[in-house]
């Protein structure tokens, strides 16, 4: 057995929450720059602002959006580490509540019926799971809001199979349009049930942009889903062009013989995320 | 590109087209969700509004803190189509046009064409890029919203589009 502080957990989550607020991942820069050399007009425009925006939040510490987001904070705990400390949901708060200050962090937390701000950012999104070994993988994901909004979640039918995954994904980008920040990066949970469909989706965003999934079949719906969501002709920020979308990005899971869940979960150009393992 | 100060005169409206890019300074006020509900509340009860609307400009936007030094923390735009509901009456009401991001509702493209303004779209996600271009910031009302206030905001040479012209052509 091995013993983890919870203190360690909190810093971690500080260190991870402070960065990730600044930068873009590797991929989605080298996804945008690619699109900007593409692009035209008012498109690239929007491509070549957003670029710059990061060189300046980088030069000023300024986080890359003021919208950052609701606190994801996914925790991987081996089943040999024992905690010790405060309880771990306390600890991941104080990690965040500490960030989103020292950060000049917006604060975007609040209850749902007063709309009353929780004043730090609390309470953070936290999902945790036991896996084997003796290490913690934390995994920190600012989730901005105007592209959860755009979100869904389909309980297609068993013969709507693999065509309609793609369409949903379709669709779901289509009635976005403009307003979640496009070129979105698209997260696609299969399978599951109604709760661990969205959650696959969301885990999906945690995979770095550009990468694709482990299994073929898998691999091929991202690649199609891709193409035919970049012929809808949206574009950068609603602009036009053909990059409405940097990525596809899906896990799948066993689910019922009845259904086929597919949750769609949209992350706005600006992906933003920490790793660490403890 | 062309750079425009606010307020706007009735030429500056005339010449701006959907599409065109354009560099903004001036005076905007920040509003959300919250601040408009609050907003139509005063007007409502015919009280007097945080600001004039008369040719002002409303940014919607909710920033971040200011780090010590700065005018402002990061403030990029929020989804506009979100104020649909609020756009139309204010508009009407003499406002001067609206910053924020991605489409809105067809009521308030007719809106934007009836009282012949503007809506101007900013890159979402671009928060460093216009916090930085913001040279002072106050809060002017409701402070317990925190984010969510009305600031006015002295801003210079903001990157935006023309998303709705005064003739009602739409970008979108």
């Amino acid at each position: 057995m091995r013993t983890v502080n919870t203190q360690e957990i909190a810093d971690c989550v500080y260190s991870l929450a402070r960065k990730a607020g600044l930068t873009l991942t590797d991929g989605c820069r080298t996804a945008l720059e690619r699109a900007a050399d593409k692009e035209t007009g008012a498109a690239k425009f929007a491509l070549d602002t957003v670029l710059e925006n990061e060189k300046i939040a980088q030069r000023e510490k300024m986080p890359v959006c003021q919208d950052t987001g609701m606190a994801v904070v996914l925790l991987e705990i081996g089943q040999e580490v024992v905690l010790g400390g405060a309880p771990l949901s306390a600890a991941v708060n104080d990690g965040v509540r500490r960030a989103y200050e020292d950060g000049y962090f917006r604060k975007s937390i609040c209850d749902p019926l007063t709309r009353v701000n929780t004043g730090d950012n609390t309470p953070a999104h936290l999902h945790v799971e036991i896996i084997a070994g003796d290490k913690i993988n934390v995994t920190f994901l600012p989730k901005g809001f105007g592209s959860e909004n755009m979100s869904r979640i389909y309980m297609l039918t068993p013969a709507e199979g693999r065509e309609g995954i793609i369409n949903a994904v379709v669709d779901t980008v289509k009635i976005a349009g403009a307003r979640p920040c496009p070129p979105v990066y698209i997260g696609v949970g299969i399978g599951g049930a109604f709760d661990s469909c969205a959650l696959l989706a969301k885990k999906a965003l945690t995979r770095e942009v550009g990468t694709h999934h482990s299994r073929a079949d898998v691999a091929e719906i991202e690649k199609e889903a891709l193409a035919r969501v970049n012929e809808l002709g949206i574009g950068a920020q609603g602009f036009g062009g053909t990059t409405t979308a940097i990525g596809v990005a899906c896990e799948i899971a066993p689910t019922h013989i009845a259904g086929l869940p597919v949750a769609v979960n949209i992350q706005c150009h600006c992906v933003r995320l920490g790793k660490a393992t403890l | 590109m062309k750079k425009l100060t606010l307020p706007l005169s009735e030429k500056d409206y005339k010449n701006l087209h959907a599409g065109d890019c354009v560099l903004l300074s001036g005076t905007v006020f920040t509003a959300r969700d919250c601040a408009h509900k609050r907003i139509f509340a005063l007007l409502d009860e015919n009280k007097p509004l945080p600001f004039a609307l008369n040719g002002a400009f409303i940014y919607y936007a909710g920033p971040c803190p200011a780090p010590a030094g700065k005018a402002s923390g990061s403030c990029g735009p929020t989804t506009s189509a979100r104020m649909n509901s609020f756009a139309p009456r204010l508009l009407d009401a003499g406002l001067g046009g609206i910053i924020g991001k991605g489409g809105m509702s067809e009521e308030t493209r007719l809106a934007v064409q009836r009282n012949k303004r503007v809506y101007f779209a900013a890159i979402g996600g671009a928060g460093a890029f216009y916090g930085n271009a913001i040279k002072s910031s106050e809060c002017v009302a409701f402070p317990d919203l925190l984010s969510e206030a009305v600031y006015r905001l002295e801003i210079a040479n903001f990157p935006l589009v023309v998303a709705v012209d005064a003739d009602g052509k739409s970008i979108f």
